[in-house]
């Protein structure tokens, strides 16, 4: 009793400080307009701005809500060579993305430690800083960059982690993402995920694309386009290549692509071939098959190789994903009237009922600590992701759209990505698993879709 | 000794010195753009253009299917009509419809050559997979109705676009009516 009062004062205090957080960062966004070159920029109120760079435009960020305990942190401003961005304000984004940080204003320090040496650990403490990050940016010969980082205990006063990269101007954004994964690391026990990166649909004029960006929407690549739709993309365990279902022939067909464009068909056969989902191990996809019939489940190699029919019924199955472990393919199926999730074992067997709730729960999707299960739950006349504790039973509603669609685990288990629609197009949105700290991306011209989180690139 | 230790030292800097090149990115390739080649369009290219002048030069084709009386062109027909629409959650093919399914079922058995492919379609409620396989019900409810009139299976594939060619955003059910359908459409058209 006293617990769950504890628990509802907590979540009263979660609401408060969403909205402070959220509207500090749309005064950040103001100041944004007039230097266009930050990171930061809002849709909607810069939508014009936005209008004259679509051609290339990232996805943009908006973050609300925040988890209860932040770590308050100082980056410093990394010293050095002067280069187009600086790559504190990227670690800064990165961090402040994922609600566990407080990032603090440094402004109204004096000094600019670079390295750990240089630290006036009282300056840091009267801020309140658990720990603070510092680093350097050196131009080397042959048009490389020298990038070294420490992050220090700001109570201890010693250092917690340090790293050095040796790198080609380009990698800048991509090192920042692996600073921020090594302080977050570091601060919160678990895998940083700043470094990894999402495939997902942009429809842009009626053509669709299936794009790749790093994990903040930045740096998006065209992998394909055509005029004719690209759904359901799955990231290959080793996230070197993607398997997607592509329109182009007028019926659907599971292409698979690697990152550096090789591309090949994984299944063309007569009907349906759709719903691609890797199994942990790479070295096989479940997907679905018609044939003159209903969807039915099949697993098939990686090559193409060894078809084997996993599901026989005459109703709709679909949809499958691998549990963790690899030994249950999880699939959304009609055979008991309406849609819900089934189990059945990887090799073969009877599948088991797995959701009773509502009338209708689709595309299940696993946690990667394989505990919890992630769908879609039609809640009264709404679509919405859902998350099921596996071991009670109990579910939750994440998401709070009318259309929400695909979700996505990000690799350390944290964050969900998923599908929404605002102002009648589609946008990609993020939720922490605990439902805490909601951010939305979208793009400026473009309809986002099917979002697919990579996994984390060792 | 000293050497031993030198040679430590070295191969210590060279595998940091790996670790490090071994940081480079692998860029990704702009490529392969998908080419839409389907049959809809290059068809329809018109010859006029080319230079030469073709205005006064019209091509007899003797191909049977292409002939200026082609059945399944010809608006008077019956087998122009190709859409069969469903109810709200449902794969039943209603009374209506079954005059031009007769008509088609005919031509199908008249012309063993023919192909015919059953395009199912949703509206755009729900998720894409699952409307997929929806699309795909309505095909094959479809198809069944030709079955149950002599055609073969072979003649016939059945699939489904789901809900990705749905009008968007439809707010009544008379838009939405229209995206609950499945389409008739015959190989090389």
């Amino acid at each position: 009793m006293f617990l769950q009062t504890a628990i509802n004062f907590l979540n009263l205090n979660v609401l408060k400080f969403a909205f402070s957080f959220y509207s500090s960062i749309k005064q950040h966004i103001h100041k944004d307009i007039k230097q266009p070159m930050n990171l930061f920029r809002l849709v909607i109120i810069s939508a014009s701005f936005l209008m004259a760079s679509a051609a290339n435009a990232a996805l943009e960020i908006e973050i609300s809500g925040g988890g209860a305990q932040q770590v308050p942190v100082a980056i410093v401003p990394f010293g050095g060579a002067n280069t187009q961005q600086n790559i504190s304000s990227i670690i800064n984004a990165d961090l402040k993305r994922s609600g566990l940080f407080r990032v603090l204003e440094t402004g109204g320090v004096t000094s600019r430690p670079t390295e750990i040496s240089q630290i006036k650990y009282a300056e840091w403490a009267a801020l309140q800083a658990q720990a603070i990050a510092v680093g350097n940016v050196e131009a080397m010969p042959g048009n490389r960059l020298k990038v070294t980082f420490q992050l220090a205990d700001v109570l201890k006063q010693s250092q917690l982690t340090g790293m050095q990269y040796n790198i080609a101007p380009n990698q800048l954004r991509t090192t920042a993402h692996k600073i921020a994964d090594a302080i977050y690391q570091k601060l919160t026990g678990e895998s940083g995920i700043f470094a990894s990166r999402i495939a997902y649909i942009n429809k842009t004029k009626g053509r669709y694309a299936l794009q790749v960006a790093d994990a903040d929407g930045e740096n998006p690549l065209t992998m394909v386009s055509s005029n004719e739709p690209i759904i359901s993309p799955s990231w290959s365990p080793d996230g070197s290549k993607i398997a997607y279902v592509s329109f182009e022939k007028k019926k659907p067909i599971i292409y698979l692509q690697s990152l550096s464009g090789q591309r090949s068909v994984l299944a063309n056969f007569k009907g349906n071939n759709s719903a691609p989902s890797w199994a942990p191990d790479g070295s096989r996809l479940a997907i679905v098959l018609t044939y003159g019939a209903n969807s039915q489940v099949y697993t098939i190699n990686a090559d193409g190789s060894g078809l084997k029919p996993l599901t026989k019924s005459s109703a709709i199955d679909t949809e499958p994903t691998w549990s963790t472990d690899g030994k249950w393919i999880y699939f959304s199926s009609d055979r008991g009237g309406k849609p819900q999730i089934y189990k059945v074992s990887s090799s073969g067997g009877e599948p088991q009922r797995v959701t009773f709730e509502g009338s209708y729960n689709v595309s299940p999707r696993f946690s990667p600590d394989g505990k919890s299960l992630a769908m879609i739950r039609n809640d009264g006349g709404k679509f919405r992701v859902a998350l099921q504790d596996l071991t009670s039973g109990q579910v939750q509603l994440l998401s709070d759209g009318a259309q929400d669609e695909s979700p996505s685990f990000a690799p350390n288990g944290r964050v969900l990505l998923y599908a929404t629609r605002v102002g009648g197009r589609g946008a990609l949105a993020g939720v922490s698993s605990d439902g805490r700290v909601k951010q939305r991306l979208s793009e400026s011209g473009g309809d986002i879709r099917e979002p697919a989180w990579g996994p984390l690139i060792k | 000794m000293n050497t031993l230790t030198w040679n430590k030292k070295l191969l210590s800097s060279l595998a940091l010195a790996l670790v490090l090149a071994a940081c480079k990115s692998t860029p990704m390739v702009n490529k392969p753009v998908v080419e839409d080649k389907s049959p809809a369009q290059s068809a329809a290219a018109e010859p006029a253009n080319s230079g030469a002048d073709t205005s006064a030069i019209k091509e007899v084709n003797i191909d049977s299917s292409a002939t200026g009386n082609n059945p399944l062109k010809d608006p008077n027909n019956i087998l122009s009509k190709r859409n069969v629409y469903f109810a709200f959650d449902s794969d039943a093919v209603a009374a209506e419809f079954k005059p031009m399914l007769e008509a088609h079922a005919k031509y199908l058995l008249a012309n063993t050559n023919a192909k015919m492919i059953l395009q199912g379609n949703t509206d755009d409620r729900g998720t894409s997979e699952y409307n997929l396989s929806l699309g795909q019900r309505r095909s094959v409810a479809v198809k069944k109705s030709l079955n149950l009139l002599g055609v073969q299976d072979k003649q016939i594939e059945t699939v489904s676009f789901g809900k990705e060619k749905a009008t968007p955003g439809c707010t009544d059910d008379a838009c939405a009516k229209l995206n609950r359908r499945v389409d008739v459409v015959y190989e090389n058209e």
